[in-house]
């Protein structure tokens, strides 16, 4: 089944620290599908340039909360690829 | 209220905003930056933040170790540049007793390590300088745990 860009829907993705000098970058705005899962976002932001510099199952945040890679992703989300954490 | 700050953390006054007359337990704890890390001298270093969600999971933190124990909770985390001998991290916690206050305390530092948004970039003698990884092997980090534990936090 064909799905037309017009059910796309748009999310924000942050990089940080570590992750956002591999990519060169600290803001991707990725059209994705709906229903589409965080791994399957993560699987798109490795194919980027530098994108192969991450870890495979690096911490996702989803709307400023932990959440594994089998979350889905809505219109408007926001989501942050975190590298480890070094606080404290 | 904000966690996060960019400007030195007080001791005193931490402390002094969860004293009360009914509460004879107090403990804090501080996380000081030191001049050393995995065998290398650090000169200073830079902590850096995914700031709104720092906060929101400052606040969870905070708002479950309310709900487990009967203790006054303050916490600071501070970023920006800081030097060797900077408080990077304050918490103080006030409880009737002391086990209360103990175990909170412990408890607060131990979450915002392993789920509070911050990274910590170190300057060393030598000119270099690198991201910390505290999930490395040889880092020198106590008590980490690796990205897939941490992915859960939030739940």
């Amino acid at each position: 089944m064909a799905i037309t860009a017009d059910r796309h829907t748009t999310i924000r993705v942050l990089l940080f620290a570590s992750y956002a000098e591999r990519l060169g970058r600290e803001l991707l705005e990725l059209s994705v599908p709906p229903d589409t899962t965080v791994g399957q976002v993560l699987e798109l932001v490795r194919e980027m340039p530098g994108g192969d510099q991450l870890p495979r199952h690096p911490l996702c945040a989803l709307n400023l909360a932990h959440v594994g890679s089998d979350a889905r992703v809505g219109p408007g989300d926001e989501l942050a690829i975190l590298p480890p954490l070094a606080g404290g | 209220m904000p966690y996060l700050t960019d400007q030195p953390i007080d001791p005193s006054a931490l402390l002094q905003s969860v004293e009360s007359a009914e509460r004879g337990g107090l403990a804090c704890f501080f996380g000081v930056v030191r001049n050393h890390h995995a065998g290398r001298a650090v000169l200073r270093l830079e902590y850096s933040a995914y700031g709104a969600m720092a906060e929101a999971e400052c606040a969870r933190i905070v708002a479950e170790t309310l709900a487990r124990w009967p203790v006054a909770v303050a916490l600071r985390h501070r970023v920006g540049r800081l030097e060797i001998g900077d408080t990077a991290v304050g918490i103080a916690v006030a409880a009737a007793h002391r086990d209360a206050a103990f175990a909170a305390c412990r408890h607060v530092i131990e979450e915002v390590k392993r789920r509070v948004p911050i990274w910590k970039r170190e300057l060393y003698a030598d000119g270099t300088e690198e991201w910390v990884d505290p999930t490395r092997a040889g880092s020198g980090a106590e008590g980490q745990r690796g990205s897939e534990a941490a992915a859960g936090a939030g739940a």
